[in-house]
């Protein structure tokens, strides 16, 4: 099948293939690209001017837990195709998973972090990624989550998972990480 | 209540002390400045040493200086200085007739020296070699910490004289840089002057920081900072490093720009519920106030020059992201200005007012395209397969954008017809989101 997307001409038959293989292998390994509690900084404080010296030791992220484990569970990636922010198949049970667990944990809260590839406009990007965030609550939210349990940020193309300009890197880094918070 | 203003306190202090750090480090991360296009006859020029004022001068070499920025700009040859069989330094000790056997078709000769008062003068003199004219002046004064900044004023008098268009050199850039491999990225918000000297860090953090737009009397830096975690959007003194969080709304605080009087910032808000749209905040009340209602993303507002009223922003409604303009005040539905490409992003309005530069997509590339706002014909002006944030020079005459070398984050400049470009390389990490300040006063 050849998909044209409209919004931005180009022929997106090998592209669609390619990344959903790169995604498909990301899920089944467990995405060792990215970790699952991304090395990000705790809440603003002085050590955030600090940080720029010694990022290190700012790294993990005081917000966030480990959440629950499982087979699907631990899987906390959503990939998207370019400029698309619908759920692809392939990350439906995903999701679904997620939606079954936090259903049952009402006190657990999520935080979905959307993310673009690097091209286009970064402002815009921030769009994308708000976007998908946004459906990926949606989703949840059908199959029975609180909306008081779930937030969303979007970082745009700002903190890619994989570093790299190619359709590999591209597809790793269209996402929405589900993060558990504590 | 008392944790947020404790918050509020380190994080000033935190500003300020950063601040300092920067004021204080010696301008040794340079960006470096290459050429990488110019035109095919480019204007042969001569700028023969200036005499010199030891020490007041700090060592500075002006004449280097205002070679390097006329060199800059793809339009001018300078005669290298070990062919000068002469070296004048007033335009009375010219020999048009000589300098016109050397083939070059202008000489600027000039002094620097020490003033009583401590100030240091710069005075150059401009010979036009083909109708023996000599221009008097122009001269500046300045003190020692900003001959640098003089020689730029007396480089920017001279391009007026010979291309007819004021130069741009006097003036500072800010740009993003960041270091370090995803996803542990550090990112600083940096200010130079327009030829990558003088840098001074403005903000820095492990969290991306994003946007950065100057307010209309370049004392002032607009952006996006995710310290917090989420987006907010702050306000910072350029000089004392003071720091102001105007928005952290909830979701996106994104995309700010100042108005051309300095007293609003357009911004794009997106609620809890995720729709991207621009609104208007008057910074002195806090005042804020809705310009665009639609389900798709409305985002990167851009104001044209003039009363402050008309403001081009990127649209998807239509499907894909799209340039549109709206009329602050007015209740007719924004009209979409972008047509050429299935990708028009990002714009800026020239200073004129005339010329719309964009993100386009061209081909399987994203690049830097230019429309003419009064026929709508698009010129391309980059060639490379990813770039983006356009921006122009106050004078109009260059823009500035990011683009890549070798996978690697760049900032490059070319000139509103396409014919000249130069790049602008960090010595470490990437560089993107160059903005062009306005005039200095």
């Amino acid at each position: 099948m050849t998909i044209f997307d409209t919004r931005t001409g180009v022929q997106m038959k090998n592209f669609v293939s390619l990344s959903v293989l790169v995604a498909t292998v990301a899920l089944l390994s467990g995405c060792p690209t990215k970790p699952v509690v991304p090395d990000t900084p705790p809440q603003p404080t002085v050590d955030n001017t600090a940080g720029v010296e010694n990022a290190d030791a700012l790294a993990g992220d005081t917000t966030a837990s480990m959440g629950p484990t499982g087979d699907l569970l631990s899987k906390r990636i959503v990939y998207f195709d370019f400029d698309r922010a619908e759920i692809r198949a392939d990350s439906q049970g995903v999701v679904a998973a997620h939606a079954a667990y936090l259903s049952k944990n009402p006190n657990q809260k999520v935080r979905l972090e959307g993310h673009a590839d690097e091209r286009g406009s970064r402002e815009y990007n921030i769009g994308l990624g708000e976007r998908r965030g946004q459906t990926v609550r949606r989703a949840l939210a059908l199959q029975g989550v609180a909306e008081a349990q779930l937030s969303t940020v979007s970082y745009g193309e700002e903190r890619p998972a994989a570093a790299g300009s190619d359709e590999q890197a591209y597809g790793l880094n269209r996402r929405v990480e589900i993060v558990y918070l504590k | 209540m008392k944790e947020r203003m404790k918050q509020t306190a380190i994080r000033f202090l935190a500003a300020c002390l950063l601040a300092a750090l920067g004021a204080a480090s010696p301008a040794f991360a340079q960006l470096k400045l290459t050429i990488t296009s110019g035109v095919t006859d480019p204007i042969p020029i001569a700028i023969v040493p200036f005499s010199r004022a030891v020490p007041a001068d700090g060592g500075l070499d002006v004449a280097q200086v205002i070679q390097r920025d006329l060199e800059s700009t793809g339009r001018f040859k300078a005669m290298d200085r070990k062919d000068m069989v002469f070296t004048p330094t007033t335009s009375v000790e010219v020999d048009a007739a000589g300098w016109k056997q050397q083939r070059v078709d202008y000489v600027v000769v000039g002094r620097v020296t020490a003033q009583p008062d401590g100030q240091v003068r710069i005075d150059a003199e401009l010979v036009n070699v083909l109708t023996g004219q000599r221009v008097a002046g122009p001269y500046f004064v300045g003190t020692s910490t900003n001959l640098r900044n003089s020689a730029h004023r007396i480089a920017d008098a001279l391009f007026e004289k010979i291309i007819g268009v004021k130069g741009a050199f006097a003036t500072r850039i800010a740009y993003v840089s960041v270091d370090g491999k995803p996803p542990k990225q550090t990112y600083e918000l940096f200010v130079a002057d327009s030829d990558g000297f003088n840098r001074t860090r403005i903000f820095a953090s492990p969290m991306p920081i994003m946007s950065p737009a100057w307010s209309p009397d370049g004392e002032w830096l607009a952006y996006v900072s995710f310290e917090r975690r989420t987006s907010a959007v702050y306000v910072q003194h350029r000089r004392t490093g003071k720091q102001t969080m105007v928005s952290a709304r909830a979701g996106i605080n994104g995309a700010p720009a100042f108005s051309p009087d300095g007293k609003k910032l357009a911004l794009t808000l997106s609620g809890s519920s995720g729709n991207l749209d621009i609104y208007l905040l008057t910074l002195a009340t806090n005042e804020l106030k809705r310009l665009t209602e639609d389900p798709g993303i409305d985002t990167e507002a851009s104001f044209a020059p003039g009363d402050g009223n008309t403001i081009y922003f990127t649209s998807d409604r239509s499907g894909s992201p799209q340039v549109y303009r709206l009329t602050v005040g007015s209740s007719e539905r924004p009209k979409r200005v972008t047509f050429q490409g299935g990708y028009n992003a990002r714009p800026r309005v020239s200073p004129d007012g005339k010329q719309l530069a964009v993100l386009t997509q061209d081909g399987g590339s994203f690049r830097i395209g230019v429309q003419d706002l009064a026929n709508g014909t698009v010129q391309i002006l980059s060639k490379g397969v990813q770039e983006e944030s356009p921006s122009f020079a106050p004078n109009g005459a260059m823009l500035i954008f990011a683009g890549r070398d070798r996978g690697h984050g760049v900032l490059q400049t070319v000139s509103i017809d396409g014919l000249t470009s130069a790049r602008l390389d960090a010595d470490a990490g990437e560089v993107r989101e160059p903005i062009w300040g306005p005039f200095l006063p």
